[in-house]
């Protein structure tokens, strides 16, 4: 084990997977540009040529084809998006050929593509830089959808995602590429639909996506001062849905918060206390609650930027009203600011 | 000697060719005859009136080649395959069919024979074709893809993306555009500010043919053409073929009594008719007329086993419902 931050751990799980297999390779408009996609594709042109690590013109709908039809006939692509807002462009390829292509050629054919699309806040990023959509994608069957937030799982996950025969979508916060943790040199799959416990506790479980483990994790250690427990659990996989492990956890807890890193109108919170009620209903203490985006456009002014998206304060307040806990004090506290991290205007 | 071996070459090519345009015109015949009686449940878009385009350019390529359609995508499928088993399976949405009746009429495919998809939302398998060619020159392996899409396409974003980036990228393609001159039924005229796709096209780094005869033989000769060009300069070709198409954008009658097409236009290119003409070819070409009908009987005896096979065929088991979504 050795200290990798998610960037390089992106880096090395497509390295290992680009050396190992000839098939694999990389594109996307500024994939082997000087910024390298945030330095997730660092290395890869120079190690790889330009045969397998490419730019592309800025033609988002047909690029989306082009993997369809290269992962038809044998090569394994990962097309990469610096914002899952330009993917937008290409749903008409997601969701009317590569989610049902296999289905239409009657199982004859899999479609082993991975895209990679950058998600998340940051510098008045406003309403087309910033989105999430991981509803939207995990909408559609025929799709996987994953959302890793530890390094570890950055590398385990798109290990897994790069061998998988299905195309599978990675939505990737671009706060998460700074943080660091322990990640395995070998390499090595973490199964897409697992999810994983991040903390265990008895008092409450929070069901976070992407950034929002963050802040649970951040809620979770100011409340465990205040004698209340967290268990955290982060999906990781979107699509499939590891339905058991939350299950158990909040039939042991009895309360469910989820904090999604999206809107919550028809969104992954909305189908998560869905299940919930369909499920363990009668193991709930108190209903579930949901914590998400604004029903707005995401405004680019930091003041209102700052009340669009929850964060481990958000939490907090939920927990207090959920357990009837009194307000705590949180002037002594310190979050987290992206001020020391991005300062423009990328 | 050498005229003899030329005109026996001849008459053979041409027999393929008429095997083949004439499977499509009987099996689409069979369809329209049988259509109201409510089996096939689903929408169909004849490919009558451009059996030379499918015939041509499925008999010049080669058998490891690669092709990609549309919803009117009987004449390539039947074209490529020869096979009408699992079509009429496919249509009466019966199991054993291609998808086990899961796609129907408008999504046809044959992996094993090079048929990797056809597609109803317009233009959509452009990009794929070229992703597809893109893995072929990767690998060195010599096939060609030949994309068949109709006019309406050229009016999609993503034709030009598609075009764009198979230049740009110098990839072993033919672009083959079915142009019938209708978008649905809506008239180039009123859909298109330019005044000639091919002058627009040659400005890209590619090949540029044009043609509108209804003869097997010329498109089977332009596409051997297009293929020699794509394999020696690794460029594609653009194809632009103009035909007529005789019934109803989906379905399987005459339409000129809406008056958005005159009967007049379609009365012209009927006397061009490439099945009648291809027949009559055969028989300038010294073929005798007892050797077609024999032909001709087979084929419909073809069909017509294939058409009562679906009709007492099952439809599929509830658990396919769930089958071919994941890998």
């Amino acid at each position: 084990m050795r200290t990798l931050s998610y960037r390089q751990a992106i880096n090395e799980a497509i390295q290992q997977e680009m050396e190992r297999d000839p098939r694999v390779f990389i594109y996307g408009l500024d994939v082997p540009d000087h910024k390298r996609i945030f330095g997730s594709t660092v290395g890869l042109l120079e190690k790889f040529g330009s045969e397998r690590c490419f730019g592309t013109p800025l033609s988002e709908d047909a690029m989306t084809g082009f993997g369809l039809g290269a992962a038809l006939n044998g090569l394994r692509p990962i097309h990469v998006h610096i914002r899952v807002d330009f993917l937008l462009l290409a749903l008409n390829q997601l969701f009317n050929m590569i989610s049902c292509y296999r289905y239409m050629t009657g199982g004859k054919c899999a479609i082993p593509l991975v895209i990679r699309a950058v998600i998340g806040r940051g510098w008045g990023q406003s309403f087309q830089h910033s989105k999430s959509l991981q509803s939207i994608f995990a909408h559609i069957p025929g799709l996987k959808v994953i959302m890793p937030t530890s390094p570890q799982d950055a590398k385990g996950l798109m290990i897994a995602a790069i061998r998988d025969n299905n195309p599978v979508i990675v939505l990737e916060h671009r706060w998460l590429y700074d943080v660091e943790g322990d990640v395995e040199e070998t390499p090595f799959e973490t199964p897409i639909g697992t999810a994983r416990i991040l903390r265990t506790g008895k008092d409450l479980t929070v069901i976070a996506t992407s950034w929002m483990n963050i802040e649970a994790q951040k809620a979770a250690q100011i409340l465990e001062k205040h004698h209340v427990d967290l268990e955290i659990i982060d999906p990781r996989s979107i699509s499939p849905l590891d339905m058991e492990t939350l299950v158990t956890s909040v039939t042991k807890t009895g309360h469910c918060i989820i904090a999604d890193y999206d809107w919550l109108n028809c969104g992954f919170s909305s189908e998560i206390s869905a299940r919930l009620m369909e499920t363990c209903f009668h193991s709930l203490k108190s209903p579930v609650k949901r914590i998400g985006f604004a029903p707005t456009p995401c405004p680019g002014t930091r003041p209102l930027e700052n009340l669009f998206y929850p964060n481990a304060i958000t939490i907090i307040r939920e927990v207090e009203k959920k357990l009837s806990l009194s307000k705590i004090d949180l002037s002594q506290e310190t979050f987290y600011s992206y001020e020391n991290k991005f300062k423009g205007p990328f | 000697m050498d005229t003899n071996r030329v005109l026996k070459e001849r008459q053979q090519l041409n027999l393929e060719l008429y095997r083949r345009a004439y499977l499509i015109r009987t099996a689409e015949e069979k369809i329209r005859r049988h259509y109201d009686e409510n089996e096939m449940k689903t929408p169909t878009h004849l490919s009558i009136g451009e059996e030379a385009i499918a015939a041509g350019i499925c008999a010049a390529l080669h058998a490891k080649d690669q092709l990609f359609g549309t919803y009117r995508g009987h004449g390539i499928y039947l074209a490529r395959t020869q096979e009408t088993q699992k079509f009429f399976l496919e249509l009466f949405g019966k199991e054993g069919g291609i998808a086990d009746g899961k796609t129907g009429s408008m999504h046809l495919s044959a992996i094993e024979d090079g048929l990797m998809g056809t597609s109803a939302v317009v233009g959509t398998t452009l990009p794929v074709a070229v992703g597809a060619a893109f893995a072929n020159k990767v690998q060195q392996n010599g096939k060609v893809v030949a994309i068949f899409f109709g006019d309406g396409a050229i009016e999609e974003g993503v034709f030009w993306e598609s075009l764009n980036v198979a230049c740009l990228k110098q990839l072993p393609i033919l672009f083959i555009c079915e142009d019938n001159g209708l978008a649905i039924h809506t008239p180039k005229s009123q859909r298109q500010g330019f005044k000639s796709l091919c002058n627009i096209i040659r400005q890209f780094s590619c090949e540029v043919i044009h043609e509108k005869s209804t003869d097997p033989e010329i498109i089977y000769q332009l596409g051997r053409h297009a293929l020699d060009h794509t394999l020696s300069t690794q460029q594609p070709t653009f194809l632009h073929l103009e035909y007529y198409r005789y019934y109803e954008h989906v379905g399987v009658y005459e339409d000129f009594k809406f008056n958005y097409r005159p009967k007049d236009e379609f009365l012209k290119w009927y006397a061009q008719d490439p099945v009648l003409l291809q027949r009559q070819k055969l028989l300038n070409l010294t073929i005798l007329e007892a050797e077609l009908a024999s032909l001709e009987r087979k084929i419909q005896q073809q069909v017509d086993e294939s058409f009562e096979n679906a009709q007492r065929s099952s439809f599929p088991t509830a658990e396919k419902l769930y089958e071919h979504i994941y890998a």
